[in-house]
């Protein structure tokens, strides 16, 4: 029941955020827009992670998880950091 | 019942997530679509890890989604403020309905690059 209500109904609602993400990533007007969206892209795919985790009972994959939250945080600041500098 | 609950919070999990691409997608300012995004997507995937812990039996496991659940809570909103400050120091316009904009003497003596603020309120 699980693995089925993973693929077919928890993977299509992040696979449409997805899309929509990457809609305000190629159409941001700003630098910041574009930065808000490749975090949010991040975090869909770790919840995409989370769900191929539960989906097929493999526990190892839930690392990726965090690895990938650490991952986005660092980009996150360094990115705020560059348009912090290049602002002045 | 255990698997209903599983399936209940990813599946609230996941609709939030869809939530915060939405509002991301809709918002018409930057500082909107930063807090709508930011928020919704924090308590999303605290929600879908929440289903993890429940449905993984081992500790160490559940160890991990643990520290991963408060790492997020802890970052998120750490990550979503730096970027704010950044954009609004580097003069990133607000909506032109915006009404009080309270860091404008809070970051006097810095200095915005664009002061781009509309005369009157409207």
């Amino acid at each position: 029941m699980i693995p089925a209500f993973c693929i077919y109904v928890i993977m299509p609602i992040l696979a449409l955020s997805l899309l929509l993400t990457l809609v305000r990533l190629v159409r941001g007007p700003h630098v910041a827009d574009r930065v808000i969206a490749l975090d949010l892209l991040t975090m869909v795919g770790m919840g995409m992670i989370v769900t191929h985790a539960i989906g097929t009972g493999e526990e190892v994959t839930l690392d990726m998880a965090v690895v990938l939250a650490m991952i986005g945080f660092l980009s996150t600041v360094g990115f705020a950091r560059y348009l912090e500098r290049g602002s002045r | 019942m255990g698997d209903l609950l599983v399936m209940g919070l990813l599946l609230i999990g996941a609709l939030f997530t869809l939530v915060a691409s939405l509002g991301l997608l809709r918002m018409p300012d930057l500082y909107m679509r930063m807090s709508a995004s930011a928020k919704a997507n924090t308590l999303g995937i605290s929600l879908m890890l929440g289903a993890a812990e429940i449905y993984f039996p081992g500790a160490s496991t559940k160890g991990i989604i643990l520290a991963t659940i408060a790492f997020i809570f802890l970052t998120n909103p750490v990550g979503a403020q730096m970027i704010a400050r950044a954009a609004y120091l580097s003069g990133v316009p607000m909506w032109r309905g915006t009404l009080v904009d309270e860091a404008s003497e809070y970051y006097r003596g810095i200095g915005r690059a664009t002061p781009d603020r509309p005369p009157e309120g409207r």
